[in-house]
């Protein structure tokens, strides 16, 4: 357990990559074997059932360190973390126990059998027994939730240099279905138990922000314009009877994503599409919102399914007929994906992203404008000619987003971050002018260096006018431009409508609360767009 | 009437018209120690601890304005008996005692019940009203005994020497810093920022015996400093100076490092969570030596501390104060004199 908490506080010191592959990579050299299992399923999310409820949790670590429970409520609120709150205000441990972490998950998991008397007597034992780190991570077995800002990528990077197997197969492997406490670690990274041969995924080819006049770009001839979509930009791989779904984190989402399984019987073998997933209904694309309440689910229900429907909108084709095609220019390729896509017999769901025909730049840039009727953030300008490289290449690819849309407001409410920025006021509520009152219309925590919030903090504790709970209402002082990419009705917001994707553009310190936007102003922009 | 108020200028003994750490210029102000907060600029008279002076006059160039005692020691103004008590934060740091008619009063600004070896141990002082800073007013906060921190401290900075990274120590100029020095055993040579050792040659100047720094000049190779231990001030921890020393490795020790938030919130490889103040137990123990009938608590988690302070059955209540932007307003003194240091 010591050499696990050892890891945990290195790779959430680290702010470098390669320090956290570094610790991981030391990490899977020296562990227990047994263990090694056992941290790849923790830090992939494959979590074992509960053995005990948080509010059990909750009241015997109340209770064992004599504090009242709003006082706890209150540590909480400072600490951001409840496994990190209990394993602080308990007293010091009485004696050091140590035991090998794959020994306290099994432990934790024979637990589920018994009664709640034998479970607090373990827990209690358990508690007196570890220091402050590691009780802190024997209060996250509890709750199996691991979240310390290790991608699935960077892990299979980490074991990938720790082992030497490829990276795509060791994320085809860890992604597949096994039990830490049958498999071992060599087992695991070399891929034994899954037929990883089938799975590879291509590098994506990513593009940049086209920095110039789109005119430096020449003859528009040249320039395949396609939208730009705001979704999961994901790799259909069908392989030997097999299908799967990489997305752009080149982590595997094949299971999240059930309606595009038909792919399974309809794509033939040997074929590779890059696109974007999208929520999309009756062939239209829904906001990223809709989308949203898709992601990182282990399980969908009806209801998600029903409200947030799946597409793809199909970009590309890498491998056809089993061969790499990714050398050939892209209007080649895209004659192929037309083919392909038009022959699929279910409709409606894979779909090709359209191409928008133009003859100047200007036309373009009209058109451009558009882009948010459709739910589009913008244009893709992809060469004719370009090769599907691997990764970012200057050159071929260019996206040419719109501009956001932005307003001036005013900060009235503050609260404090959570995790590392829970000593901190760092999530703001911002309101604009309706008549002579001040009206919510967005929340917005990021866009502001660690500089300006210790000053809009500082602001916060001098001027705050009222307390609920951990929120501050602040004297409305602070004026700041929020930048957003929608607007749409709302009965759930006070003010009718919501801003979509709000974030801090900057501080202006160059203006007055009385300069701000009005609500007016709003639904002035509002009845524009619809 | 009560012997003190608290009013937009300070804290305010009308009966000795004087104040108690003023934020705002004042006539006559008693420091009770030299952190920004507590101790500013433009009063027309001081009255502090013996070692306080130094920090006055190095960072504000304040001299003749000055009045000192030692601890114990006792003067009366206007009918009120004042005496400075250790409060254990930084050298030179001092509660305040008032008397007058019978009611004592004591202003303890920031303290630690810790002794930490160079600033003089905090001694509750018995009275009737107690004012008490918060900082770390949470159960969560219960600290390690120094020495753990300090065997954790030169094992990391072992393990820095090892692979040939440089330790750097961010600690305040004024308190953390001389603690450091002091505790730290190690052979490696200790190099400190200008801003560190001005501070520790005006307090040698007055008599404290501080281990011998090495102050950090153009002409220290960076190989030299890899060799050694190398402490700066926060203001300096992400500053492209330390970025380019040799494989830097940065430790921040504040209280603040005890909460996973508070180390991932500075961008530092390792954190120490040594405070100059003092922990929940060390609040609590302190509020019940002073035997007070009435406490006030006037910076850190007020609301829930002194909540806290009436439900086990001690009177208290929160003051508002600009106090406890402790970090702020030394980040501000530091960066101005190492504007001051750079210019020159």
């Amino acid at each position: 357990m010591k050499r696990f908490a050892q890891l945990i506080q290195e790779l959430e010191l680290s702010n470098k990559t390669t320090d956290k592959m570094e610790a991981l990579v030391n990490y899977f050299n020296e562990a227990n074997p047994l263990d090694k299992p056992y941290v790849i399923a923790l830090f992939t999310g494959k979590r074992p059932k509960r053995p005990i409820t948080t509010t059990l949790i909750k009241q015997w670590a109340i209770e064992l360190s004599n504090i009242p429970e709003w006082l706890f409520t209150e540590s909480y609120h400072s600490v951001g973390d409840l496994s990190e709150t209990i394993a602080l205000v308990l007293p010091p441990a009485a004696h050091a126990v140590e035991k090998p972490l794959h020994q306290w998950i099994s432990e934790l998991a024979n637990l589920q059998s018994q009664t709640d008397e034998q479970k607090k007597a373990y827990i209690l034992t358990a508690w007196n027994s570890l220091a402050t780190q590691e009780r802190f991570i024997f209060n996250k077995l509890i709750s199996g939730n691991f979240r310390i800002g290790v991608s699935n990528k960077m892990l299979v990077n980490a074991i990938a240099k720790q082992s030497g197997n490829d990276t795509n197969k060791i994320m085809h492997s860890i992604m597949g279905k096994w039990q830490p406490n049958q498999i071992s670690y060599e087992e695991l990274t070399s891929g034994s138990h899954v037929n990883t041969d089938n799975s590879w995924p291509y590098p994506f080819c990513l593009a940049y922000a086209l920095d110039n006049e789109p005119e430096q770009l020449g003859d528009t001839n040249l320039w395949q314009a396609e939208w730009k979509w705001d979704g999961i930009r994901g790799q259909i791989v069908k392989r030997n009877g097999e299908l799967f779904i990489w997305s752009r984190g080149e982590e595997l989402v094949t299971e999240q994503f059930p309606e595009l399984h038909f792919l399974k019987d309809e794509l033939p073998d040997g074929t590779v599409l890059d696109g974007e997933i999208l929520a999309v209904k009756n062939g239209m694309v829904l906001p990223f919102s809709t989308l949203q309440q898709r992601l990182n689910r282990k399980t969908i229900n009806k209801s998600q399914l029903d409200g947030a429907p799946i597409g793809f909108y199909s970009y590309d084709i890498l491998e056809h007929q089993t061969i790499d095609i990714r050398n050939e220019p892209l209007s080649n390729r895209r004659a192929l994906l037309e083919k392909l896509i038009t022959s699929l017999s279910t409709k409606q769901i894979v779909l090709l992203s359209p191409t928008i025909k133009f003859n100047s730049w200007n036309e373009l840039a009209t058109i451009r404008e558009t882009a948010r009727e459709i739910n589009s953030e913008g244009i893709m300008l992809k060469h004719q000619d370009s090769i599907f490289h691997a990764g970012r290449k200057r050159g071929d690819w260019w996206k040419w987003k719109i501009n956001p849309y932005t307003v001036d407001t005013v900060m009235i409410y503050a609260q404090k971050g959570s995790g590392r920025r829970a000593n901190f006021y760092t999530d703001y509520t911002f309101a604009v002018r309706d008549g002579d009152k001040l009206i919510t219309i967005a929340k917005a925590y990021s866009g502001l260096t660690d500089k300006e919030i210790k000053e809009v903090n500082s602001f916060v504790n001098k001027n705050a006018i009222e307390k609920f709970g951990p929120v501050r209402t602040v004297k409305p002082e602070l004026v700041f431009e929020i930048a957003f990419e929608g607007i749409a009705e709302s009965k759930r917001h006070k003010a009718g409508l919501a801003l979509r994707f709000p974030r801090i553009a900057r501080w202006r310190k160059d203006k007055k609360a009385d300069e701000i936007n009005t609500l007016d102003d709003l639904r002035l922009l509002l009845n524009a767009n619809s | 009437m009560a012997l003190i108020q608290f009013t937009n200028k300070g804290i305010f003994c009308k009966q000795g018209d004087f104040y108690i750490d003023p934020w705002r210029p004042v006539d006559k102000a008693i420091i009770t120690h030299g952190h920004a907060d507590h101790a500013r600029w433009g009063n027309k008279y001081y009255l502090c601890h013996h070692l306080t002076k130094p920090i006055l006059t190095t960072r504000y160039g304040i001299e003749n304005e000055i009045q000192t005692l030692g601890y114990g020691e006792e003067i009366t103004i206007n009918g009120v008996k004042i005496s400075l008590h250790p409060a254990g934060h930084v050298i030179g740091s001092a509660q305040i005692r008032l008397e007058y008619k019978g009611e004592i009063v004591v202003v303890s600004g920031d303290y630690k019940t810790e002794n930490d070896g160079i600033s003089t141990a905090f001694e509750p002082v018995k009275c009737h009203t107690f004012v008490s800073e918060s900082t770390f007013g949470l159960p969560i906060y219960k600290w390690d005994a120094q020495q753990i921190i300090f065997n954790q401290m030169e094992q990391w900075i072992a393990s820095n020497h090892s692979k040939n990274k440089t330790s750097v120590l961010v600690a305040y100029s004024l308190g953390k810093a001389q603690r450091l020095i002091t505790n730290l055993k190690t052979s490696y040579p200790i190099f400190v920022h200008q801003t560190i050792q001005n501070l520790n040659d005006a307090f040698a100047e007055s008599g404290v015996k501080l281990p011998e720094t090495i102050k950090i000049t153009a002409d220290i190779k960076k190989d030299e400093l890899q060799k050694g231990i190398v402490i700066v001030p926060p203001a300096l921890a992400d500053s492209r100076w330390v970025k380019n020393l040799v494989n830097p490795a940065t430790g921040v020790c504040s209280g603040w490092m005890a909460v996973r938030a508070g180390r991932r919130w500075r961008s530092a490889d390792a954190g120490f969570a040594l405070s100059d103040h003092a922990d929940w137990d060390g609040l609590l123990s302190a509020i019940k030596a002073t035997e007070a009938e009435k406490v006030m608590v006037t910076h850190g988690s007020t609301a829930v501390f002194s909540r806290y302070l009436n439900e086990i059955g001690i009177s208290a209540e929160e003051v508002k104060t600009q106090y406890g932007d402790e970090e702020e307003a030394e980040d501000k003194v530091e960066e101005e004199q190492i504007k001051t240091i750079e210019a020159s």
